[in-house]
């Protein structure tokens, strides 16, 4: 379980995060949903340590992540995948080297183990004799499943995937959003997505948070979200008279 | 001004992290294998080839400039060594190599750091600077003394070759000229100087990839913006290190 309490950050004076408190919960995916700028890439970063929070803790299972120091979060930092919006692959290896990297990097296994373990992944997300090709020689949706194969390569207890349908078809996008799922409770990991993607979050979304101008406006589950009378949120979710049109048919 | 403390601080700062202990020693001997390739090996054709021309111009310049009966003609291997070891060899190659080489590893490491490869290194706990830049600066330190070796080396061959076959030395003169007064702490001083000039490009260059944010039109600015300071400090750090070494 990952805990955000009372976390803040600013930049140049300007508040992005204010006083954020949100759980978090394992073998459940955990949806940040907001507008573009309202703070939920910050919010990420910090939680995974790319940013320091000005003000607050980040609890991952008892262990205080924000008064560690660079040396001992390591042993969490291990613990954890990400999926990035652009993949954040590398460039300069295939897709076999991108996945055996962090198990190159930390783990004790010889060539034949991480071979393995490189194919289980690739299989598990439908990339199967993909071994040698380059990143610009794969689609997108390859490239985000090629991400989330190096994301649990190391069977993290806590899997953050940002954006991961941007740029990605509406059928690719379920693809994605149903492996993400199914890791998500195959693992059991703390899955956390950070989405503006609608038919992400009514499809897998377990647990809701969102974001609005720096605070937790709302959370709850995706059934809640159309019964809801916040406006910020309603405004978010349902934004056209068609979409309203659609909740109100729902609710009937 | 206080801009400029802020980037002294922060490199010295990149630096702390990119000579802190490696998380796998055998991992970084691959990768700098790999930068001893593309950063020495891959410049040898611009070194070789720059040095073969200079080696032939700075003979026949000097042959031009002492059409006079009273200075020997073996002064002209004596200049043309002179040019190659103590200036050309090692500042002008290096020079020339911080264009090359810095704005390679600057717009490399920039891509990687705006394409959020560098965020997923620290994600995975990896040490991003050091796993990326101290292979090359150990590579550019080990490999740069053996490319300004081989400059010397084909700049005093090209001066030969095109003062022999041009009538303007014999060479006998030449090879007097390249003995007379010949010191060899001057190899020393210019190997020394290329060693901390191998150093000054791979690091300021990684240092301005490393913290580029923003898109491809600031990784171009990067890359800029490392070819220029590592000139300038090139320039200060030949000036400084000949005053101790020389005089």
């Amino acid at each position: 379980m990952i805990e955000v309490r009372n976390i803040s950050k600013s930049f140049n004076g300007h508040d992005v995060l204010k006083n954020i408190s949100v759980s978090f919960y394992p073998g459940k995916v955990n949806f940040i949903i907001g507008r573009s700028g309202s703070g939920k890439s910050v919010l990420t970063k910090c939680i995974v340590g790319l940013m320091e929070v000005d003000r607050g803790e980040i609890i991952f299972d008892d262990r205080n992540f924000t008064k560690l120091d660079r040396w001992d979060r390591k042993d969490i930092r291990q613990e954890m995948g990400m999926l990035f919006q652009g993949s954040a692959l590398f460039s300069s290896m295939t897709v076999e080297e991108n996945v055996m990297f962090p198990l190159h990097m930390f783990s004790k296994m010889n060539k034949g183990e991480m071979m393995d373990r490189v194919n289980f992944c690739l299989k598990r997300v439908n990339l199967e004799g993909k071994n040698h090709l380059y990143p610009s020689e794969i689609s997108g949706g390859m490239q985000k499943r090629t991400g989330i194969a190096r994301a649990i390569a190391m069977n993290p207890k806590y899997l953050f995937c940002d954006e991961p349908n941007s740029g990605l078809d509406p059928q690719t996008a379920i693809v994605i959003d149903n492996l993400i799922k199914e890791i998500t409770y195959e693992f059991g990991s703390t899955t956390v997505v950070v989405s503006h993607d609608m038919n992400s979050v009514i499809e897998i979304g377990d647990h809701i948070n969102f974001i609005y101008q720096g605070e937790l406006w709302w959370k709850g589950d995706k059934r809640a979200i159309l019964h809801t009378e916040n406006t910020e949120l309603n405004n978010f979710v349902f934004p056209s008279e068609f979409m309203k049109e659609i909740r109100e048919s729902l609710k009937g | 001004m206080t801009s400029v403390y802020f980037h002294i601080g922060r490199y010295w700062l990149l630096l702390g992290n990119v000579f802190s202990k490696p998380e796998r020693r055998s991992v970084y001997r691959k990768l700098i294998i790999q930068e001893i390739d593309k950063i020495g090996l891959q410049s040898l054709g611009i070194v070789g080839l720059l040095s073969l021309f200079m080696g032939a111009v700075v003979t026949l310049q000097t042959a031009a400039n002492i059409d006079s009966g009273w200075i020997p003609r073996w002064t002209i291997g004596f200049t043309t060594r002179q040019t190659m070891i103590l200036e050309f060899s090692s500042t002008i190659v290096c020079l020339i190599l911080s264009g090359k080489v810095g704005g390679n590893i600057s717009s490399e490491i920039g891509t990687m750091r705006i394409t959020e490869q560098i965020d997923a290194m620290d994600i995975m706990g990896i040490n991003s600077a050091s796993y990326l830049i101290l292979p090359k600066i150990i590579a550019a330190m080990f490999i740069f003394p053996f490319l300004v070796i081989i400059s010397m080396f084909l700049g005093i061959a090209a001066g030969a070759g095109v003062g022999t076959t041009s009538g303007v030395i014999s060479m006998t003169d030449y090879v007097y000229g390249l003995q007379y007064y010949f010191d060899g702490f001057q190899v020393s001083y210019t190997l020394i100087k290329t060693v901390v000039f191998a150093f000054i490009i791979t690091s300021v260059s990684s240092y301005h990839g490393f913290y580029t944010f923003g898109g491809p039109r600031e990784v171009g600015e990067s890359s800029t913006r490392a070819v220029v300071y590592s000139m300038v400090l090139i320039l200060i750090a030949n000036y400084i290190l000949t005053q101790i070494l020389l005089l």
